[in-house]
């Protein structure tokens, strides 16, 4: 019966109907979006490095001029080496302390844990900030002990880098931890395997891929992190302050371009790596995998308590700088309690800091609607299109936010263009933010649109109903979880971030971490530590209403879900 | 047209590719209006894919696709007037059993009395009205796949689909809903397309069976046609159980197997020398005393017995040269008369009517 019939490659074309134009839309605009804001100004930094100043192309004369003047080409050396020294000693504390939360039984793990995530609501320098009060020339600790430690230069980076980038490092560490089976050691115990042994051969191997994704995740904050070394760097250059340096101080554009996407290739590599290794992990975790429970022996508790105790201690201590150092009339010198650098005087009050307020509020709001939207528009239309649409919102999560904000001033800046209206304005900030922390809840949202039936579309186009109304009866009620933490999670960070608006900021949109680095620059201290308080405060108090968010839908949802789904990485 | 009722649904030669694979190969059949028909045949086939590109899900790459005589090949799903159901039930979690059932009414203006009063005469159907406010979630799997069958129906589609339907339940629901489906088809008189690898299933709920295999249609016909008549070596197995003999044809009528000159079925297209197959169902082969005086004998040693509940299985290795293997089912009844036990010699008959011929080697489908 069976009948020989050349089957063409072409597809019989649908007829068009409403729905399709506005999905093909949809889909069309967000595509603009992706290439206004990050595809086309990363191929304006490129194109700009192979450019002298007066916009004669030189090919790449930049690259060997970098690269060959000592006093910009160290950058590149010292980067890497501070990258790597802080990650070693990030990823080996964060280590311990994650298996002593995951693994032992300790009394106040909840308590252990929030303390270790503090550094995640402050913005990088204030770290940096923190450890002058206490070692630098004039630190509390330098005149209590008379021993000057040289906190500025490399020492000092890698001191505030651990501290900034230690809940990072945590959190993939305690998921990885997290996840073990009890089986296996379980075998390992009915084998007759000593302590050390069952550690070496099922718990690290277990943990691997967590290991190396927590690496790489410091590796690229370090290397693309502008505040710390603008602060307590001194004449130790890295990357990121030297793109700085070239742009702001010198005036030097096409240097800054050639700076950045040298910086890039460190830091996308990372990436890139990174994702292979964490798609691993996932699939070492086996769905008949028992959990393990925690437990140590005796000394082991004693010992990783006492560990704990002292790392939370020491991140306390530095909030307790940063908190008194606000509070003071004169640090170290007048202990005098008082309230004075609140006022702000000399950056004219509280615009920064509500400025940081609606452009938080602004990129949470509008990112989110924007990577839903996005991540459900490519999820749903498998096309070659939503392909690369797919890869470009991937790519964001490689470029340092010194490289995106100096891509911004070629485009956003350049004469006669109709996107100069932006500059300048709080709209650019809100973009400039949304682009760059766009890969996670564009990847969050992706996950929990995957975990959701994949007929629910085919069902409401058989009913007549059209994928517009199932979206927003269907889809957004379901993963109204991930969508909570995804706004969570861009407000956050738009909260604490320096490194891309500080190109961007203008008279009359300064921000508040902005503020913090300009107070410290001019020697205004004290007021940059109240700033800083202030935008911790704001930080805790969102993830308080996050919390108080979550558990409302979580039991609004109750009747119809047991498991609710966590946004997988937010802060 | 000549028909003043054109077919509910009919194919034309339609044909599907992913990248280098072919999934369907030029597929034409009809449904007929208040028909149930099954797409049969084991996973990879290419049943799901025709039935989603009857339902617009999947564009084919070439043929029509007709519903009541309109060519809707390139028209989008929502205006091909079906309900669908899949495997996985697809309800909407964060809805009510009402609110999922009443899903596609709702966006036709139809006004909310209305709707509520469909809404509970479908629940009735389905027996499931008490559970109207509960979530799909508190409900078990059948009752799910109940919910999700008054969905596809609320807006009185001309046409049902369904993929699958029962294969994610447990055996004894699975049963029940076969019945109970099957029932309300014929209530309602609605032409119905259902996917199924299983063919029990098929055989007990269809009016036409299509039997598929490698993206082609091997054989289409009535449960009871398929089952006593399969056109091919592929459909004899798949559809029950075969015992299957290689022969050499000798004359018309007549093969040879090993030393056994057997009679069988008429079958059209063999000459003598060519290699063939016959083919015996375990119920049809006949033992001791009913084999006695009956044409293609011989005598056979019980290898085992096997015990299934309603009959008994035996299997049997024919005595001497060409010694053939097979199996027998013996109705529990009649067992106690047979008194075989492993290790005895019965006489066997295989009826000639009951022997078919096959112009293929047996090892073409394993």
């Amino acid at each position: 019966m069976s009948v020989a019939v050349a089957v063409p490659e072409r597809v019989v074309r649908r007829r068009v109907d409403a729905e399709r134009v506005l999905r093909g839309a949809l889909l069309g605009l967000f595509a603009l979006f992706l290439w206004v804001f990050l595809a086309w100004p990363m191929a304006q930094i490129v194109w700009r490095s192979l450019l002298d100043n007066r916009g004669a192309f030189i090919g790449l004369g930049n690259y060997v001029r970098y690269v060959s003047t000592p006093a910009i080409g160290v950058s590149i050396t010292n980067s890497l080496a501070v990258a790597s020294v802080a990650m070693a000693v990030t990823v080996a504390l964060a280590f311990v302390y994650a298996y002593a939360l995951a693994r032992a039984r300790i009394p106040g793990r909840g308590l252990f844990r929030l303390v270790a995530m503090l550094p995640i609501f402050a913005p990088s320098l204030v770290s940096a900030i923190a450890f002058v009060y206490a070692f630098g020339n004039n630190g509390l600790v330098t005149r209590q002990t008379g021993f000057n430690v040289g906190i500025y230069g490399a020492k000092g980076i890698v001191l505030a880098e651990v501290f900034y980038c230690f809940p990072h490092a945590m959190l993939i560490l305690m998921a990885a931890l997290a996840a073990a089976d009890a089986r296996l050691y379980d075998a390992a115990a009915a084998l007759g395997a000593s302590r050390v042994k069952t550690f070496m051969t099922v718990t690290l191997p277990g943990v691997k891929y967590g290991l190396m994704s927590a690496c790489f995740v410091v590796f690229t904050l370090v290397i693309t992190d502008f505040g710390v070394p603008k602060v307590v760097g001194g004449k130790f250059s890295v990357m990121a302050t030297e793109i700085y340096n070239q742009v702001i101080g010198q005036q030097n554009f096409t240097m800054g371009a050639t700076v950045s996407v040298v910086l890039l290739i460190p830091a996308a590599l990372a990436c890139v790596i990174d994702r292979i290794v964490q798609r691993r992990q996932y699939a070492l975790v086996s769905s008949s995998a028992r959990p393990l429970a925690p437990g140590q022996g005796r000394l082991t508790n004693a010992l990783l308590l006492g560990y704990c105790a002292l790392l939370a201690a020491a991140i306390l201590g530095i909030y307790a700088v940063i908190v008194g150092a606000s509070l003071v009339t004169r640090w170290p010198y007048n202990f005098a309690p008082t309230l004075k650098h609140y006022r702000f005087d000399t950056i004219g009050g509280y615009t920064p800091l509500l400025n940081s307020m609606g452009v938080a509020a602004l990129t949470a709001v509008v990112g989110t609607v924007i990577t839903f939207a996005g991540a459900y528009l490519v999820e749903k239309s498998r096309t070659a299109a939503a392909g690369v649409l797919y890869m470009l919102a991937l790519l964001p999560v490689a470029v340092p936010g010194m490289v995106l904000g100096l891509a911004y001033i070629f485009v956003f800046n350049a004469a006669g263009s109709v996107l100069n209206r932006l500059y300048g304005t709080l709209a650019i900030l809100v973009i400039s933010n949304l682009i760059h922390y766009f890969t996670v809840p564009f990847l969050t949202a992706t996950t929990s649109l995957k975990q959701m039936d994949a007929e629910f579309e085919n069902v409401s186009a058989s009913l007549g109903v059209p994928f517009y109304r199932t979206f927003w009866r269907v889809t957004v009620p379901i993963a109204l979880p991930s969508i909570v933490g995804i706004s969570m999670y861009f407000f956050l960070n738009a909260m604490v971030t320096l490194s891309a608006v500080v190109f961007l900021v203008a008279p009359g949109t300064e921000l508040a971490a902005v503020a913090v680095l300009l107070l410290d620059d001019a020697g205004e201290s004290a007021q940059a530590t109240a700033m800083s308080v202030l935008i911790i405060g704001i930080g805790l108090l969102a993830r308080l209403v996050y919390w108080a968010l979550l558990r409302g839908v979580t039991r609004r949802t109750q009747a119809w879900t047991t498991a609710t789904q966590e946004p997988t990485s937010a802060a | 047209m000549a028909d003043p009722r054109p077919p509910a649904v009919a194919l034309e030669g339609v044909a599907k590719r992913f990248g280098g694979v072919i999934a369907l190969r030029g597929v034409s059949l009809t449904v007929a209006e208040g028909e149930f028909v099954c797409f049969l045949g084991p996973s990879g086939c290419g049943k799901t894919t025709l039935l989603r590109i009857v339902a617009g899900l999947e564009p084919q790459n070439a043929g029509i696709v007709r519903m009541a005589g309109r060519d809707v090949s390139r028209l989008p799903p929502s205006q091909r007037n079906y309900g669908i159901v899949f495997q996985s039930y697809a309800l909407f979690p964060n809805l009510t059993v009402a609110r999922n059932v009443a899903y596609g009414l709702e966006t036709r203006r139809l006004g909310r009395a209305r709707v509520e009063a469909r809404v509970d005469e479908l629940l009735d159907l389905v027996h499931l009205r008490p559970h109207k406010q509960r979530y799909p979630a508190q409900l078990s799997g059948g009752e799910q796949q109940r919910v999700a069958l008054a969905r596809a129906l609320a807006p009185s589609p001309s046409l049902l689909l369904l993929d699958e339907p029962l294969s994610a339940l447990d055996a004894r629901v699975r049963l029940a809903l076969r019945h109970e489906m099957k029932a309300l088809q014929r209530r309602l008189g609605i032409t119905t397309i259902m996917v199924t690898h299983d063919q029990e299933e098929a055989l007990t709920m269809a009016d036409r069976i299509v039997v598929m295999n490698h993206g082609v249609v091997e054989q289409i016909g009535a449960p009871a046609d398929i089952y006593t008549e399969p056109s091919s070596l592929f459909v004899a197995r798949f559809v029950g159980q075969m015992n299957l003999l290689p022969a050499t044809a000798v004359q018309p009528g007549r093969a040879r197997v090993g030393a056994l000159t057997l009679r069988h079925r008429p079958a059209p297209g063999v000459g003598p020398g060519m290699a063939v197959t016959l083919g015996i169902r375990p119920e049809e082969v006949r033992v001791g005393a009913a084999a006695r005086d009956l044409d293609n004998r011989l005598t056979a040693r019980v290898v085992s017995v096997q015990f299934q509940g309603a009959f008994t299985r035996l299997a049997l290795r024919g005595l001497g040269d060409g010694a053939v293997a097979l199996e027998c089912d013996v109705a529990a009844t009649a067992l106690a008369d047979l008194g075989v036990k492993e290790g005895v010699e019965v006489p066997v008959a295989l009826a000639p009517d009951a022997l078919r011929a096959f112009v293929e080697p047996p090892g073409l489908h394993a």
